[in-house]
């Protein structure tokens, strides 16, 4: 036995053998719903986030290391490549702090309702693309 | 003493200081769960500056970015933005681990090796803006 939680998911069939008992939830015969959706999205750009710090931190490496190194990344993020990679973080840094807000007024005991829950859900991915839309707006304005 | 306050003493088998200091068995309490809650509140507002910051220093020279990060009020934000940040992350990524390793072995080696890459990024990060700050 692998793991001790493998103890509860044992169970008989009819003929009274023993079998493993199916893991559930089983993802794929579920339906897509937007309070799964919207969990599942917060986890994945928490951990795009995460692993997005190491960019800012070679930004900032570059920075401090001079002329030479901050010309270099600076053009990275100029390049195809890089504003590519700039747009997913923007996504993913909108969405976690749209559904991140979202979080914190479930903490605070507020939107539990369902109709609440899937109209903030829904307001999390319209926000999402309306700043991230802005955001490059702006920035491509600037560059 | 109320019949809700009995069935509580009965249920809780924990000193009333225990309880006070909110000392379960796991040694911490809720500190865990306030201070994901606490970083959280405190990025909204250090995020949106970082966005602001980036916007403000696309396409811009060593020199530039150098001026930007020798105003006291941007390495300050600066280093909170990190350390916060990195807090987060770390507690965000535990939970990710704990809830996908199941091997006791593997999931002690992976924690110890994020925490440990989390603290070098932060520290790395610190000192770059520091180094700005302070040439």
């Amino acid at each position: 036995m692998k793991d001790v939680r493998e103890a509860l998911m044992i169970g008989h069939n009819s003929e009274g053998k023993l079998v493993r008992r199916p893991l559930s939830p089983h993802l794929q015969v579920y339906k897509p719903q937007i309070s799964s959706a919207t969990s599942i999205f917060h986890r994945i750009t928490g951990v795009a986030l995460s692993v997005g710090t190491i960019l800012m931190t070679l930004w900032l490496i570059c920075a401090a290391s001079g002329d030479a190194a901050f010309s270099v990344i600076q053009a990275f993020f100029a390049s195809w490549i890089g504003m590519l990679i700039l747009f997913g973080f923007t996504i993913a840094l909108f969405y976690h702090f749209c559904n991140g807000i979202r979080h914190l007024a479930w903490d605070a005991g507020k939107g539990f309702e369902l109709p609440d829950m899937h109209r903030s859900g829904k307001l999390v991915f319209a926000a999402t693309i309306v700043l991230t839309v802005a955001f490059w707006v702006i920035a491509l304005l600037v560059w | 003493m109320s019949t809700q306050d009995k069935d509580l003493s009965i249920k809780i088998r924990r000193s009333a200081l225990g309880r006070a200091r909110g000392l379960g068995s796991a040694k911490s309490g809720s500190a865990h769960w306030w201070a994901e809650r606490m970083t959280a509140a405190a990025l909204l507002p250090l995020s949106l500056y970082f966005v602001v910051s980036v916007i403000i220093l696309l396409g811009a020279d060593q020199a530039h970015m150098a001026a930007y990060m020798a105003e006291p009020w941007n390495s300050a934000l600066f280093l909170a933005l990190i350390a916060i940040m990195f807090y987060h992350l770390s507690m965000g990524l535990q939970v990710v681990i704990e809830d996908y390793v199941p091997d006791e072995a593997k999931r002690l080696i992976t924690l110890l090796v994020i925490k440990g890459v989390i603290i070098f990024l932060a520290l790395a990060s610190a000192v770059s803006v520091l180094k700005l700050a302070f040439s």
